[in-house]
């Protein structure tokens, strides 16, 4: 079975999503994705383990080779961001099991379940393949049951918001299906390895660049990159917690890797980064999005809509990586995938147990939760201090590498800016600090710590921030041997 | 226990402690018992390293490797030595002393107050054994951090703004100076371990090694040097026993002992000496001095005035690092241990007089010295050894660091530590002298007969006053010590 191990990372949530529909029962349902993204996380697990040492699996679909059949390629990079994906959504399901419940309709939970599983499906489906058409059918997947994700939740607002979603992401999409046709039509055809041995001796016919362009702007809506990123903050505003979770930790960062993928194996760095010059693009903007957004993230009343924004901010902090295009700001980046997913999926879930007890995620409402909620509170705490960049947190491991790759380069006023905004973190988590430990609780009606079902999948979160925060020796062996295969250097 | 494995059992102890701390937090008596013993065998495990130190032997135990080529790993060498000694007895004396005063004042939330004092001895034990600068780091943010709830601990607006203040400063410093000069040395250095004669040198020109030990200096926000200092006066809304330990002991001194070993062992003595910024900062260093006693003078408030000539007396040992010679550093580090005893001493009298006289400011003492005259002689003695007068062992210090300024051939400098002395000779003793010759406020209602603070705290104020003597007699093993930090003849 293991030389089927590729396909199967992905058949077997596919088709247990239709199962969990068809099962029709809240707890079935969830048994079916909880099974399906355990299984996820050790097929991927599995192939980490095959590849970290820098090999590539190559899987040809039905037996078909490239460029005739579509092929799975799996190296370090996209074994590490499938692996984000099914460890953050195992812990995800089972967080949702209760959280779900006093969210989202109770008839409608088996095709919430059915969604959840084909999103998951989609993202680990565009992690693992090498062909750029599939990468677009697999994006349509996970963004639409996205959409639909999020239009479950109880806001009314939140089918504005996936609405509006909707609009940008296929806006997204049609840029990004458009830049793969242009490819196409210089070079018929569409495996990635084939791409990049037909490209160089076309590229100096317009066609290319232009279909650079649709794929750069198309990656830029789907990853959020600023000024692109309006649909994100009201989608994880009013998204069921569980969802917001889950899509937070893990969209944009397949969405990330897809721009990798695209930019450094299909046209290679010397085209993007020496020819396009994106990076003097990318820079400015990743610059504008860490400083702006942070400031933004201050004023918000909403806490889920300030860690939104917070997103965004942290989405520039790996854009700023890749603009560097060294091994040290590329490991960064995709250190920074795995870590700002830790991060920001134990301060959701966090969020998510305050709103299952007191029914909302407001400052004001959150007025001595410290003494009511020690648990829930702590691990915010915890995972603030991560995300402000602690030492022993991840967050620290990240601003690390992130500022040696920004001083490699002799840029030290972004390294000063960096450091200004991990500090401008502070300021709003520890505005939420200061309400839910300074004031009182404002009535006596009484509220209790969050469930255990809650507490348990968070606290798994927020160690494993602590953990990979004091022992990064793997993920940053993992990050580096990636950003070495991207770059082709090293090996 | 071999040394390598006292190491590691001297951060975690304290943090045992507190585990301890919190779940007998019922029965009061049995929960101080357990602060107390963990101080005691805290201070047993520093001790047993003394005997392997002095010896020459630096023992080191790696923790983890955090990412490569940077481990989380303890080593203990003379300096840390010094000042986990000194951290991990006056431990055992505060939190002799907190009983009385916490129990006196009627404190509330006294298990949770124990609980991250025992925490930040724990930072405080992790910032003297760090190996290296990731690892002083790690452990100066954790010690931020946890003193943060003691510092609030009323939990009033009050102390939600001194709270901000003291966040947003040593974290503002040290994340945004700090942090960057230490990535910036690994970047030059590739290397992040201390060494003996630094890892900068040669590495890069000398206006970079400057601006890098700028950033270090101001960095490091808990040595308090102007204009960072105001969160140190902003932490005196901390209960007295948390500004005593944590604010004239072990946050401050951990940040003084940061800049030493910065000095020492990233920069070394000869490169330091080269820069053209080691001679700009001491004179920062000396402003920060004057300003620091010239603003003491202002305050009635004692708590307020104490903070001050901290902040004073602090940059006599940033000075001394940055005058980059032997005596300068033998100074300052002597200056850590001196400086500790006689500050923790006129705090637990600030505290004792508002616990059993329930004054805080000075022009309200007067007389006070016949109600309690055990508290005000201690005062008498602590201010002697803060000025630098016989027979307090702050003499020694005050000595060492103006031979550091006559061989750096700074005579202005050594002008500075005498003005600053004179200074300080008015600010401290108006306390005592007003207490025991002037005659009390008309409104103030003194009930006859001696008065003190309960029985625990005075037993505290009265070690740590003759501790402070006793440093006059023998500062032996403190000079032993700090000569092993940097070798050579005399």
């Amino acid at each position: 079975m293991s030389e089927h191990l590729p396909v199967l990372l992905v058949a077997i949530p596919f088709i247990a999503a239709p199962l969990a529909a068809l099962l029709n029962r809240p707890t079935l349902s969830w048994g079916v994705a909880l099974a399906a993204a355990l299984w996820a996380l050790y097929a991927s697990a599995d192939l980490l383990a095959q590849v970290q040492g820098g090999q590539v699996l190559v899987y040809e679909m039905g037996g078909w080779a490239a460029p005739i059949g579509i092929e799975y390629r799996i190296d370090a990079v996209s074994a590490f961001v499938a692996f984000i994906v099914a460890g953050i959504g195992a812990v995800t399901t089972v967080y949702a099991r209760q959280s779900v419940v006093r969210e989202v309709e109770e008839d409608r939970l088996p095709l919430f379940y059915a969604a959840w599983i084909l999103c998951m499906t989609g993202l680990l489906g565009i992690s693992v393949t090498g062909d750029v058409f599939n990468v677009f059918v697999f994006l349509e997947i996970s963004s639409l049951s996205a959409y639909a994700l999020i239009a479950m939740g109880q806001d009314r607002r939140a089918l504005v918001s996936a609405y509006q979603y909707l609009i940008m992401g296929s806006v997204g999409a049609t840029f990004i299906v458009i830049g793969i046709g242009l490819m196409y039509a210089m070079t018929g055809t569409l495996n990635m390895a084939d791409l990049a041995e037909r490209l160089p001796p076309v590229m100096d016919q317009r066609t290319i660049p232009v279909a650079f362009a649709f794929l750069a702007v198309g990656f830029s809506l789907k990853l959020a990159l600023f000024p692109l990123h309006l649909w994100l903050p009201n989608a994880y505003t009013f998204a069921p917690s569980a969802v917001t979770a889950f899509i937070a930790s893990t969209a944009t960062k397949v969405a990330v890797y897809m721009m990798l993928r695209f930019f450094f194996t299909v046209f290679g760095a010397a085209f993007a980064f020496d020819q396009m010059q994106v990076d003097l693009v990318f820079l400015p903007l990743a610059l504008v999005a860490i400083f702006s957004m942070s400031l933004v993230a201050i004023f918000q009343s909403n806490v889920k809509r300030m860690l939104a924004f917070s997103s965004v901010a942290q989405i520039g902090y790996i854009i700023l990586g890749v603009s560097m295009a060294s091994v040290t700001g590329l490991t960064a980046a995709i250190l920074h995938l795995f870590n700002h997913a830790l991060m920001k999926g134990a301060l959701f879930m966090a969020l998510g147990a305050v709103f299952y007890r007191i029914g909302s995620v407001h400052v004001e409402a959150m007025r001595g939760l410290g003494r009511k909620m020690p648990w829930t509170m702590a691990a915010f705490v915890l995972a603030g201090f991560s995300l402000i960049g602690v030492p022993l947190t991840v967050g620290f491991i990240s601003k690390w590498y992130l500022i040696t790759g920004a001083l490699e380069r002799g840029w030290w006023p972004v390294a000063v800016l960096v450091l200004i905004t991990s500090l401008i973190a502070v300021v709003y988590i520890w505005k939420v600090v200061e309400v839910a430990y300074f004031e009182e609780f404002p009535d006596d009606h009484p509220v209790a710590e969050a469930p255990l079902g809650l507490l348990l999948p968070l606290w798994f979160l927020v160690v494993a921030n602590l953990y990979f925060g004091t022992n990064a020796s793997f993920t940053t062996r993992i990050a580096g041997r990636a950003a070495e295969l991207l770059l082709g250097v090293g090996q | 226990m071999s040394p390598e494995l006292s190491l590691l059992v001297a951060v975690l102890l304290p943090v045992a402690g507190a585990g301890a701390v919190l779940a007998l937090g019922r029965w009061r008596n049995v929960r101080e018992g357990a602060t107390l013993l963990t101080g005691a065998v805290l201070f047993a495990v520093v001790w047993s390293l003394l005997e392997p130190v002095l010896a020459g032997a630096r023992p080191r135990f790696d923790v983890v490797e955090v990412f490569p080529g940077v481990q989380l790993a303890l080593e203990v060498e003379p300096l840390g030595l010094v000042f986990a000694l000194v951290a991990s007895f006056l431990w055992i004396v505060t939190s002799l002393y907190a009983i009385g005063y916490m129990r006196g004042h009627h404190e509330e939330n006294q298990t949770r107050f124990y609980a991250f004092f025992a925490i930040a001895i724990a930072g405080a034990m992790g910032v003297a054994f760090s190996a290296n600068l990731f690892t002083l780091f790690a452990f100066y943010e954790a010690l931020t951090l946890c003193t943060f709830p003691l510092v609030t601990h009323h939990q009033t607006q009050e102390a939600k703004r001194a709270g901000r203040v003291y966040l947003g400063i040593l974290l503002g410093t040290s994340v945004g100076l700090q942090l960057l000069a230490i990535v910036w040395t690994w970047q030059l250095a590739g290397t992040v371990e201390f060494e003996d004669g630094g890892i900068l040198a040669g590495t890069a020109s000398a206006g970079v090694l400057g601006t890098i030990l700028v950033l270090y200096v101001f960095g490091v926000g808990k040595a308090a040097v102007m204009p960072f200092h105001r969160w140190l006066p902003a932490a005196m809304v901390a209960p007295t026993p948390v500004s005593a330990l944590l604010h004239a002991v072990a946050v401050v001194k951990a940040g003084v002992f940061t800049v030493l070993k910065v000095a020492v062992y990233v920069f070394g003595l000869d490169l330091l000496s080269s820069l053209a910024a080691s001679a700009w900062l001491s004179w920062v260093a000396a402003a920060t001095i004057i300003l620091g006693s010239l603003v003491a003078f202002t305050k009635d408030n004692l708590k307020a005035r104490l903070a001050y000539s901290t902040i004073s007396q602090l940059s006599y040992i940033v000075l001394g690092a940055m005058l980059a010679n032997r005596w300068g550093v033998i100074g300052g580090g002597m200056h850590i241990v001196m400086h500790a005893f006689g500050k923790i001493t006129l705090f637990f009298a600030a505290g004792a007089i508002m616990v059993a006289a329930h004054e805080t400011d000075i022009s309200r003492m007067k007389g006070l010295g016949r109600t309690m005259p055990v508290t005000f002689g201690a005062f008498f003695i602590g201010a002697l050894s803060i000025i630098g007068l016989p027979p307090a062992g702050g003499s020694w210090s005050k000595w060492f660091l103006g031979l550091g300024t006559l061989e750096a051939g700074q005579v202005g400098l050594l002008a500075v530590l005498m003005l600053s002395s004179l200074l300080s000779l008015y600010y401290l003793l108006e306390v005592p002298v007003k207490a025991f010759f002037a005659a009390p406020p008309e409104d103030a209602h003194r009930e006859p007969g001696i008065h003190e603070a309960p029985l625990p705290s005075l037993i505290a104020i009265m070690i740590t006053a003759a501790a402070t003597v006793g440093l006059f007699v023998w500062p032996d093993l403190a000079y032993e010590l700090m000569i092993r930090v940097v070798p050579g003849g005399m």
